[in-house]
């Protein structure tokens, strides 16, 4: 079935099977590989993208459901050559080691500084528990949110 | 494979008459797992996220209906007047999770751990199912009748739940080996019905469905009763009575042994989460000063 979907402030469309998740649309049709397939299924959040703003897991939207919608994936933080500050302050704490769960993690914590842009501890670990992360042990990229909260607002 | 794209309820209803084997799909938590693994592949996918009918939810005359495709973010962010319900919407999954799943997928998967239901069980929810001839309300321990089972029919979807509204404190807790991301062990809504003077405590994931610990009910109200609380707050219960309680509600459980627990382990789960939420429910009304 051909699905129409508006990513990153462009419409694209695609031929897909009807089972398919916005994730493999994304990942297999559209050749837009930034968000990770890790678990397919909502357990690791290396998926996370935005749904008509919206923090979701990709593998569990169903593609014809972001159908007309409105999509925005890891690569629309830095469309040019300059990297989002919470992309910068990853670099900076550390926070990446092999960068499977970089790309979903850096959209959580996008997305938990638009809505709260001085989070405290606990707050940042209720946000990102969605994300799971097998190198870092977590730390650095709770700094690296940190960093990133006082560079967007200082 | 086929997607039905409904605009309306109504629209909805009527592919649904015309193709029962449709699968709903809401928010997609429990049925895209299913699809990616392969586990099911239903002739056709009935997409019932935007229908704005399942979208709503209202406060009337001493009743709340939400709707069925309300997502747990909004019942944490809007429906701050039930606490029990938005702390158990609070612990599903992760917020990526929270922002899609909704009440109608954990009605409609009826798992005995599915968060949301020991709170409406304690409510003495009604579980609104609609067709296209109409709808019909049943009580929620007569449409989950069983592990994963409902008595949902092929032409139905589910609309929503409703409850009357209870004055009195409450709390949803739940037994898992993480804060966050986790299947209940164990899971218990308590709630102090401050009018008729009864309590309430549903748990989950300790049955074959959600069960109701209605000899525990009984012997708390009794001894509230009994010591004076129910008119005045700050009348100390009993420690013997708290403990009777709390083993009256261990005793209500009928767990199995599986991976995540031992029925043992899962029994004195029970208990434990009864104590504290009725010494959280004391403080509360100790607090508020509810009479
Ligand atoms: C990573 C992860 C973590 C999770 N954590 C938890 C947790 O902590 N606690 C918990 O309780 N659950 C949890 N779940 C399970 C799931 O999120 C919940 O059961 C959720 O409520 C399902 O809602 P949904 O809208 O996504 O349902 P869907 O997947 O869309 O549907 C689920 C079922 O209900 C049926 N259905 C849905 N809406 C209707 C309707 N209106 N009428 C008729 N049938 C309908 C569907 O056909 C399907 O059978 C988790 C899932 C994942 C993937
Ligand atoms: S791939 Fe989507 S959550 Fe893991
Ligand atoms: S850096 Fe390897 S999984 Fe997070």
């Amino acid at each position: 079935m051909l699905v129409r979907v508006k990513v990153n402030g462009e419409s694209r469309e695609a031929d897909v099977w009807p089972g398919t998740s916005l994730l493999s649309m994304l990942r297999d049709h559209l050749g837009l590989v930034g968000s990770k397939n890790a678990c397919e299924q909502g357990e690791c959040g290396s998926c996370s993208l935005w749904l008509d703003g919206e923090l979701v897991c990709a593998c569990l939207v169903l593609a014809a459901q972001a159908g007309g919608r409105d999509v925005r994936t890891v690569e629309s933080l830095a469309p040019g050559d300059r990297l989002h500050p919470v992309q910068d302050a990853f670099v900076e704490a550390g926070a990446v080691q092999c960068g499977f769960c970089t790309p979903g993690l850096i959209v959580a914590a996008a997305d938990l500084l638009q809505r709260d842009p001085t989070p405290g501890d606990e707050t940042i670990r209720e946000a990102l528990a969605g994300n799971l992360c097998r190198c870092t042990g977590y730390q650095k990229i709770i700094d690296a949110v940190k960093i990133a909260a006082q560079r967007m607002h200082p | 494979m086929d997607v039905l794209l409904p605009r309306t309820l109504e629209e909805a209803l009527e592919m649904k008459a015309a193709a029962p084997a449709a699968l709903p799909i809401a928010g997609g938590t429990d049925v895209m797992v299913e699809l990616n693994f392969d586990r099911r592949r239903p002739s056709a996918l009935l997409d019932i996220s935007r229908l704005p009918e399942l979208g709503m939810w209202r406060k009337q005359d001493g009743t709340c209906f939400l709707g069925a495709g309300v997502t747990y973010s909004r019942i944490v962010n809007h429906l701050t007047m039930f606490p029990a319900l938005v702390q158990a919407s609070r612990t599903v999954g992760s917020p990526q999770i929270r922002n899609r799943g909704t009440v109608g997928g954990n009605l409609g998967t009826a798992s005995p751990a599915g968060d949301a239901l020991p709170v409406l069980a304690a409510y003495d929810a009604e579980v609104v199912l609609v067709n296209a001839g109409g709808r019909r309300t049943l009580p929620w321990h007569q449409f989950m009748v069983g592990p994963k089972k409902t008595v949902i029919g092929p032409d139905e979807l589910i609309l929503g739940a409703q409850w009357k509204i209870v004055r009195g404190p409450g709390s949803f807790s739940k037994v898992g080996t993480r804060n966050a991301m986790v299947i209940a062990v164990a899971s218990l809504c308590l709630l102090l019905d401050e009018e008729n003077r009864t309590v309430r405590v549903a748990l989950g994931s300790v049955g074959p469905t959600i069960l109701r610990a209605v000899d525990a009910e009984q012997f708390l109200a009794r001894a509230l009763q009994e010591a004076g609380a129910w008119d005045d707050a700050r009348t100390p219960v009993p420690p013997a009575a708290v403990e009777e309680f709390a083993g009256r509600v261990g005793q209500a459980a009928r767990p199995i042994d599986d991976v995540r627990g031992s029925a043992a382990y899962r029994r004195h789960a029970c208990a434990v989460l009864a104590r504290r939420a009725l010494s959280w429910a004391l403080n509360d009304r100790k607090l508020t000063g509810t009479r």
